[in-house]
């Protein structure tokens, strides 16, 4: 808590203590009025008007932005194109948060693992994939996709076995999440297997003498400990799969598969760039960021009351 | 959130005397391996390792070969796919290289250094709206990007700076996740007796801020760079969105420009891979060699003594 001023003037200060810390922060204030302030502001502007054409479009005072009031909103609302990017999104985002996370935190479980070995290198080597750009880790796994060059496509060919499309319908899917697995299961890991690193040496001795396994005390001791930075990988997961956008507009020139319009931002990107409304396209970027503001604050609240149910400071 | 506990107990540091009622007495027996875990974990390292091994070979491969030989064979084409890369449109690949590196290691130290100063200021002062100027900050890291990039790009454009380095490099520099983890480091490494000290010598705070809480924050200032310039490194949306003047690609949207091309001309997929492998030497190499100067753990905003 900041303290009253009587306490603050009555402590003896040398000139500029009490200035410092607004000068200290100026550099980022301005930054965040200048490049997140004023755009969302923006944003929220433009969301709410529409431009009015007279005639032909033509001539300087032809095209005038009005007041549209929320019609923009009803208009992302209600598309179907939208609607059909979120329930793909959220389908490949049902893959990939699970099987990401329960990567991560076994991996993250197997390091903490007594006797093990090569941990330095697993460790580094599964943290890997976090250095490689999307596009290129798109691009990568794109050709390992690719009918005429995977290796997947030469096995199964060899194999006499039937080869499924990896660019199109369900297996899509499976291989854009598999993209997002690769890129993202180390870095969680290292977060989960830093909060595991943390439990105190008391907790497990006290279990080893109780006769517990490892499985038991990894089940019963390590995965509850670490519940709270899995409630925060979660989060940041679930963030980052609503807002889908390198990996398949990667993978699009490859496939037919995936249209301009595949995730929601994809469609906020082309009604911007492509079909030049940025009015309805802010209305839609607005939408999706108070639906992720919504989960968000829901994921918060339940991580902290049970923050709170476990007593933690 | 993820509380620092400081100081973290490292249980590993320090084992039970063998004076245990019940556990036998003396040094340890020679203790095996855990064989399923090391091989599960080497199994995820295959799985991260598949994609960079297939690039390294498939790099060497002609274009011919590429689409004629399996996949893990080794071709002959190494030298000549280098070759073309290097000639087309005059080299533009490595502009795009220099162009994500100045992005990159100009905007992490600039973020660097707002998240420094910011998160010192936030650790270390106590005054009047602090909680509300770290709270509004954080926010920050809600943000969705898309719904930043069009007004970001429009404000742009209306200040004549899209199309611009400066366009794809400003709006970089403010890192939430930077600040929140200067203000964490700050926290833990900057003790308050030698602020108060650099006080009692007169010292002015800037000067404290230079003297006393960089040097004592540097590990997480080294954190805080690698995570930006990783992060910098990796953007694809922003300058997707502000450029449109190739020249001025970073390596992504180069990439990704080629691979689009490359889809009428599939003479093009041999650049592509081969400047997709050049485009991760540069950030494995970087790891490999801060990893010495680095942990891992301080990404997740762990403190340790």
């Amino acid at each position: 808590m900041p303290r009253t001023r009587r306490e603050a003037n009555g402590r003896r200060r040398p000139y500029g203590a009490r200035s410092a810390p607004y000068g200290f922060l100026a550099p980022a204030v301005v930054l965040f009025a200048l490049f997140f302030a004023l755009p969302v502001g923006y944003a929220l502007w433009l969301s709410l008007h529409k431009v009015d054409v007279e005639g032909l479009g033509l001539g300087r005072n032809a095209r005038t932005e009005v007041w549209a009031g929320l019609s923009n909103y009803t208009a992302a609302l209600t598309d179907a194109e939208l609607g059909q990017g979120a329930l793909r999104v959220l389908g490949y985002g049902a893959i990939v948060v699970p099987v990401m996370l329960g990567l991560a935190l076994l991996f993250a479980l197997l390091l903490d693992t007594e006797r093990v070995r090569a941990r330095a290198f697993s460790r580094l080597t599964i943290f890997l994939p976090y250095a490689i750009p999307g596009v290129v880790a798109a691009l990568l796994w794109g050709f390992l996709y690719l009918p005429d060059v995977s290796p997947f496509h030469h096995v199964l060919g060899r194999l006499g076995l039937p080869r499924p499309d990896l660019l199109d319908g369900g297996p899509l899917f499976l291989s854009l999440a598999n993209i997002a697995v690769w890129g993202g299961t180390g870095f969680n890991m290292i977060v989960i297997y830093t909060s595991l690193r943390s439990i105190p040496a008391e907790v497990y001795e006290a279990a080893k003498l109780d006769g517990a396994t490892p499985l038991q005390i990894a089940l019963r001791i390590k995965i509850p400990m670490v519940v709270p930075s899995l409630v925060l990988t979660f989060f940041f997961s679930v963030i980052a799969t609503l807002q889908v956008f390198s990996e398949p507009t990667t993978l699009k020139p490859l496939t037919n598969g995936i249209s301009t319009t595949w995730s929601p931002l994809m469609k906020v990107y082309n009604d911007a760039f492509v079909a030049g409304n940025v009015h309805a396209a802010s209305a839609t970027a607005v939408v999706l960021a108070a639906a992720t503001f919504a989960l968000s604050f829901a994921l918060l609240r339940a991580s902290n009351s049970r923050a709170k149910q476990q007593g933690s400071r | 959130m993820s509380t620092p506990t400081l100081p973290a107990r490292r249980r590993r540091a320090a084992p039970a005397a063998g004076t245990t009622p019940g556990t036998s007495q003396g040094p340890p027996p020679r203790r095996r391996a855990a064989l399923l875990p090391t091989a599960a974990l080497l199994l995820g390292a295959l799985y991260c390792l598949l994609p960079v091994a297939w690039v390294l070979v498939a790099s060497t491969k002609s274009g011919t070969e590429l689409f004629s030989t399996f996949t893990f064979l080794p071709g002959s084409g190494l030298g000549d796919n280098l070759a073309d890369l290097d000639a087309y449109r005059d080299g533009i690949y490595w502009r795009w290289m220099g162009n994500s590196a100045l992005y990159a290691g100009l905007g992490a130290v600039l973020s660097t250094m707002v998240s420094a100063v910011s998160g010192y200021a936030l650790a270390i002062y106590r005054f009047r709206g602090r909680e509300a100027v770290f709270n509004v900050l954080l926010a920050g890291v809600l943000m969705p990007p898309v719904i930043l990039a069009i007004p970001q790009y429009l404000l742009m454009a209306k200040a004549d700076m899209t199309d611009s380095y400066l366009s794809v490099l400003l709006p970089l520099i403010l890192s939430p996740y930077g600040v929140y983890l200067g203000r964490i480091y700050a926290q833990a490494a900057v003790p308050m007796e030698l602020v108060e000290a650099g006080r009692m010598d007169g010292a002015g705070e800037w000067r404290i801020f230079l003297r006393v809480g960089v040097p004592m924050m540097s590990p997480g200032l080294v954190t805080i760079f690698l995570f930006q310039f990783v992060a910098i490194w990796n953007n694809f949306l922003l300058p997707y969105i502000m450029l449109s003047d190739d020249t001025k690609f970073p390596m992504t949207v180069g990439l990704f420009t080629l691979l689009a091309q490359g889809s009428s001309t599939p003479a093009l997929y041999t650049l592509v891979i081969t400047g997709a492998l050049l485009a991760i030497v540069p950030l494995i190499a970087l790891f490999l060699v801060v990893q010495r100067f680095w942990s891992l753990d301080l990404l997740s905003g762990a403190v340790k003594s």
